[in-house]
């Protein structure tokens, strides 16, 4: 029987990524872990990527997981999880796993870093192959675990390590990596989440886990740390992102667009950049420009977007 | 009975994988090992494997995919040479420091630039600090009995330790060979079922797998790691012997060829071995001491195994199939090299770069290298330290 999401029922499931990590104060990984674990009656087993949430959860001799858990390399968390899967498959139909013939789910887990940019082959080469894994990123819009390098979900404008906001270029000039759409352009189940709609993103994740196949699930991660924010924050600016039509919560079902999220008042791209410290330099006198270029691609995506869903 | 074949080194790998049936062949194609896995794909097309086999879209996740599905247990074997090697080298690292016993059938191919698709063995030595036992072939039936025995050697709970079985590409890979391929039966149960050391897949009994290592563990796992290279030697031979009393064949660390009487020696890795044999059987008509050293297992390297047999000649000749640049010679030479440091009673030994891109060797090269062995056995005089073979300068 699939799991309610009602906060009541969610919070009496035992956490299977517990106490003791080393994420920041405020990182919004966990917040969508407690969410995804929870999505499946059948056991997990979990892949990772190298970033912050492998760094952070697994130091020797401890480790914040209570499923299986695994981390092999940065730029193969869809590989390796296709091998577990494919390694699943053939122990099944042998008879030979351990523990007896039960259904067993594998989730793959990898930052922006490791999704969008350096693993984006190996996560597609196994979406192709249709392996049965639900592979999550957790979109955080930069190399956080490394000290905030720009990546390609880095959004227009921000100002990262290695796309720092100087007297002659003002941050990252270049517009994220629509990797959701990349996803859903494979014909498997793709969604974009934010931890700060947990039920949005529950029931993603449960409907990503039901699924024979592959599932792709991109999911908006507050990062107080590289977004230079208060981390009390996180979550509040997640909503903003989301009501500001910056990160629409949508999802691609067998090649339908659905927007599962309109928002009912305006909110402007402002309230979603102000309270960011990497965003500053745009406030500054003669960068206007670059609030209002901001402001005009986030609507015509969001209109893009519209369209997909009449089609 | 086992049956009669002629195959070449691709087909013949391809044969002891569908007998074996592993539980994943994850394998990405590229010449000259491509062949390996279309045979490997036609037999499971066909019905005669129920291996699960996965086609990665590239060699990067093909090992990847080799270490994700070893580690859920399962018996685990893919292909590569060359480039796909190379591609692989961050994950070779990976899957024998987490004691996965993956079995990777090589067929060995010159590295770019310039891309060159024929056979030398600068893919392998590039990864023979990648912790992998390296077991090298002579020809299609060593292909085919050292994937068997590769299986076994690996799995074994004190190596736990992956395994390349090499061939030299075109020359073992493509090259048709009478040979003998065993039993089906005979071969699974000579090679038994895999017992893994911890499986990701027991929800029951959750593990964390490949979890990060500061400064105060990390020194002490890769330590632990080295333990299952150094109980590979007394497993690999373990295994040889129950091979011989199964099937026949005699297999060590290296293969020794006239050399009782030997006073100068040749040594190498792999087909070339066969060609210098001719030489030898010729050189032995006219009266002359020469011998052969074929090394078959270079990782884990049989330093001590060899010095026995090499401090009793006067001059000795390694034949490296790759460079070192900057290096004492070819990895082959320094390796043998620093074996007979040890020894007040040595020989005079040389190195010959050859057959770098698929440079053909002849007899008439290899019988030069005798010629000037017997000179230097004769004078004590050694000349150049490090030569090559058939190039135009």
């Amino acid at each position: 029987m699939a799991i309610r999401a009602r906060l009541k029922d969610l919070a009496a499931l035992e956490d299977k990524f517990v106490s003791g990590h080393g994420l920041c104060p405020g990182c919004g990984i966990p917040l969508m872990l407690r969410m995804v674990l929870r999505a499946t009656e059948h056991p997990i087993v979990a892949v990772n990527a190298t970033g912050c949430l492998e760094v952070c959860s697994s130091g020797f001799p401890y480790t914040a997981w209570k499923i299986p858990w695994m981390h092999s390399a940065f730029e193969n968390a869809g590989a390796t999880a296709a091998g577990i899967e494919a390694a699943y498959k053939a122990l099944k139909r042998r008879g030979k796993l351990p523990g007896g013939d039960k259904k067993i789910k594998i989730v793959a887990f990898g930052g922006d870093g490791g999704t969008y940019d350096i693993g984006l082959q190996s996560l597609s080469g196994a979406m192709e192959r249709g392996h049965d894994i639900v592979y999550i990123c957790y979109d955080n819009q930069s190399y956080a675990n490394t000290g905030g390098q720009r990546s390609g979900a880095t959004p227009y404008g921000a100002s990262a390590t290695t796309s720092p906001a100087g007297k002659k270029i003002p941050g990252k000039l270049q517009w994220r990596k629509n990797l959701t759409e990349i996803m859903a352009a494979h014909g498997i189940y793709a969604a974009q989440a934010s931890v700060s709609h947990w039920k949005d993103l529950f029931m993603k994740a449960q409907k990503a886990l039901e699924i024979d196949g592959p599932a792709f699930i991109n999911v908006l991660i507050p990062c107080p740390t590289e977004w230079k924010t208060n981390p009390e924050d996180g979550v509040q600016l997640a909503k903003i992102a989301v009501d500001s039509k910056v990160w629409p919560l949508y999802e691609v079902e067998n090649g339908k667009y659905k927007i599962n999220y309109y928002p009912k008042k305006e909110v402007d791209v402002v309230e979603w950049l102000k309270p960011q410290g990497r965003f500053a330099h745009m406030f500054k006198p003669g960068n206007e420009w670059m609030i209002e270029e901001y402001r005009k691609r986030v609507n015509e995506e969001w209109e893009r977007l519209v369209r997909l869903t009449k089609l | 009975m086992a049956e009669r074949r002629i195959l070449n080194g691709n087909a013949a790998i391809a044969e002891a994988i569908r007998q074996i049936n592993p539980d994943v062949v994850a394998a990405y194609p590229i010449t000259p090992s491509t062949a390996i896995v279309e045979h490997i794909a036609k037999f499971v097309a066909d019905g005669l494997m129920t291996t699960e086999f996965v086609t990665p879209e590239s060699e990067h996740s093909a090992m990847s995919m080799c270490i994700g599905s070893s580690a859920a247990g399962a018996r685990v074997f893919t292909a590569t040479a060359s480039q796909g090697l190379a591609l692989m080298f961050e994950m070779l690292y990976i899957a024998s420091s987490l004691r996965l016993p993956i079995v990777a059938g090589i067929a060995n191919r010159a590295l770019s630039a310039p891309i060159n698709i024929h056979g030398d063995h600068s893919d392998t030595m590039g990864a023979r600090d990648s912790g992998w036992i390296q077991i090298y072939s002579e020809n299609s039936q060593e292909a085919y009995d050292n994937v068997i025995q590769a299986f076994r050697i690996g799995e074994h709970k004190d190596v736990s330790t992956p395994v390349m079985v090499t061939m030299d590409g075109f020359i073992l890979s493509h090259a048709v060979q009478d040979m003998l391929v065993e039993e089906d039966e005979k071969v699974k149960a000579f090679v038994g079922e895999r017992e893994p050391l911890y499986n990701i897949l027991d929800v029951d009994h959750p593990i964390t797998v490949g979890p990060i290592d500061f400064t105060d563990y990390y020194f002490e796992h890769k330590r632990s790691q080295f333990v299952g290279m150094e109980n590979a030697p007394k497993v690999i031979l373990e295994v040889a012997e129950e091979f011989k009393k199964e099937f026949g064949r005699e297999y060590g660390f290296f293969e020794l060829y006239k050399m009782d009487d030997a006073e100068v020696a040749i040594i190498l890795l792999g087909s070339t071995a066969g060609t210098a044999k001719e030489v030898v059987d010729e050189l032995r008509e006219k009266g002359k001491k020469v011998g052969l050293v074929k090394v078959r297992v270079y990782r884990p390297f049989p330093a001590k195994e060899l010095a026995d047999v090499l401090t009793n000649l006067k001059a000795v000749a390694v034949l490296d199939r790759a460079a070192s640049p900057g290096a004492v010679g070819g990895p082959l030479f320094t390796d043998i090299r620093a074996s007979l440091y040890e020894y007040e009673k040595r020989p005079i030994i040389v190195d010959y770069i050859y057959g770098l891109g698929g440079r053909d060797i002849a007899p008439k090269h290899i019988a030069e290298v005798y010629e000037r062995l017997e000179k230097i056995a004769a004078t004590g005089e050694r000349g150049e330290l490090i030569g090559y073979i058939n190039l135009r300068e």
